[in-house]
């Protein structure tokens, strides 16, 4: 067995998750409570797991995947039956793609700014003092920031969702089995194939699919909250009208 | 290769945020996508899929030489090489437009070092100047749209490249070759290959959103720049 040199070198990877994790940090200011334990929660729980144990656990899966005959090119073929893609890539595709909606938040303030900068030039208050202010005010989500920022969180959801679907369905059952049988050409009949480390692999499959439903969880309890906190601005500010007087009525028979 | 690129990919991201401040919006969009979607993927996913290519690749045959040929017809440039320098090519565009901006700006200085040669405000306006976003409007939006053409067109190439030298974008398990040393036509296969498919589509994919991006900008660019030269075109 000729030894190959890891297929990542470890400085890589972190300083690329590390630069991810610099520009989704900075969405972080806008976040309400909720979000800023999501972001840790991602960043902690998931990404600096995949990158420190999850990704040497899979890193010898081809490698370490015999199967039980000597015929060239019947291990690469029922590895590639059996793993179309692999764990690791499916996490790294779920992190990149559920951390971006955040950027939509990102761009929605940037905009924000901008236009606020444009307002005060026009009304001849052009202080640089008073254009950093913008630049480090904390927006408060209402408005269309807050559509914004419900759009994002539900995008979120549906991504994680799409995700561990797409997991149950390529790999049904979340455990990794020992043993597989394979009789794809070019093997001769039906080989026994083995694969590595399942017991580490199911461990952290499930390890991540738990974090990965807290996630769903979180965003949920984010959502509910945004709901809660508009409804119940607008239930005060209609206090007067007839129509905010009547819900009120109707919720206070409950 | 990975060290280097370790080292080079943040640093192109640095000269091109730099750049991007005289950017339209389609283009800071157009920058988040390249640098997330694909020299993130390409780094953090990709790179792993194909580490194994070369070391992978079985061919039923114990004749020495056979495998390290046919693995060179068959993969004549390697995916992650071809995406690399398309990467590199289509975010290059862009320092055309710092190299205008700064060819502005000192330009610019040397006009306002000459005018107000013993002006006392002159650190302060030197300094707004440096900060200042210039308008896309004349040479500047030329050289804008120019390079928006370049990138379509180097975007568009390397695609057009991986198409024709892979065939399409599913890589086969198994290739059959006779290339000499081999004594005869011998199977190859080629490992990964589905998890190397859906890589490829997925690249693919991205470069398309990117060009449409592109092909937006542009679009925007040319009718700002309409409205602009003949107003009562909207007035009516």
């Amino acid at each position: 067995m000729p030894l190959t040199p890891p297929a990542e070198p470890d400085p890589e990877p972190k300083m690329n998750w590390a630069s991810f994790y610099a520009v989704i940090s900075g969405v972080n200011r806008h976040s309400t409570g909720i979000g800023r334990i999501w972001l840790s929660v991602l960043f902690i729980f998931r990404i600096l797991v995949l990158v420190v144990a999850a990704e040497s656990v899979w890193g010898d899966e081809k490698s370490g995947f015999t199967c039980n005959t000597q015929q060239p090119g019947c291990n690469s073929v029922c590895y590639d039956h059996f793993f179309p893609i692999s764990h690791i890539r499916l996490w790294a595709l779920q992190l990149i793609l559920v951390s971006t909606p955040a950027l939509l938040v990102a761009m929605h303030v940037a905009h924000r700014r901008h236009v606020d900068k444009r307002l005060y030039k026009l009304s001849g208050r052009s202080n640089p003092k008073d254009l950093e202010q913008i630049k480090t005010q904390k927006m408060k989500i209402t408005g269309a920031l807050w559509w914004t920022y419900v759009i994002s969180l539900l995008f979120r959801i549906i991504f994680e969702v799409t995700f561990m679907y797409v997991f149950y369905m390529i790999y049904p059952g979340y455990k990794m089995i020992r043993l597989v049988k394979c009789d794809s050409y070019p093997c001769p009949n039906t080989v026994d194939c083995f694969v590595s480390r399942p017991t580490e692999k199911t461990v952290f499959t499930v390890f991540m699919l738990a974090v990965s439903g807290v996630c769903i969880l979180l965003n949920i309890a984010e959502v509910v909250f945004l709901l809660g906190k508009a409804c119940s601005k607008h239930l005060h500010n209609a206090g007067d009208s007839t129509m905010g007087a009547w819900i009120q009525q109707k919720l206070s028979s409950f | 290769m990975p060290l280097t690129s370790s080292m080079s990919w943040p640093a192109l991201y640095t000269q091109l945020v730099g750049a991007n401040r005289h950017a339209t919006s389609l283009g800071k969009i157009w920058l988040s996508v390249l640098f997330i979607f694909r020299v993130m993927v390409l780094v953090v996913a990709a790179e792993s899929v194909w580490g194994d290519e070369q070391s992978d690749f079985t061919c039923n045959t114990l004749q020495p030489g056979c495998e390290n040929v046919c693995y060179d017809q068959f993969f004549p440039v390697s995916h992650i090489r071809l995406w690399c320098l398309q990467l590199v090519f289509v975010s290059t565009p862009t320092l055309l437009v710092a190299m205008y901006v700064a060819y502005r700006n000192h330009r610019d200085k040397r006009k306002l070092l000459q005018v107000c040669a013993f002006a006392k405000g002159q650190d302060e306006e030197l300094e707004t100047l440096k900060k200042r976003r210039l308008p896309i409007a004349g040479a500047l939006w030329w050289t804008y749209a120019c390079s928006l053409v370049f990138r379509l067109l180097f975007e568009a190439g390397f695609m057009y490249a991986l198409y024709v030298v892979y065939d399409g974008f599913q890589m086969p398990r198994l290739v059959q070759c006779d290339q000499w040393p081999c004594p005869n036509l011998v199977d190859c296969f080629i490992s990964r290959p589905t998890e190397k498919t859906i890589f490829t589509v997925f690249m693919a994919t991205t470069s398309s959103i990117c060009m449409v991006l592109n092909v937006a900008e542009l679009v925007y660019l040319v009718i700002k720049a309409f409205t602009r030269d003949f107003p009562w075109v909207t007035q009516n």
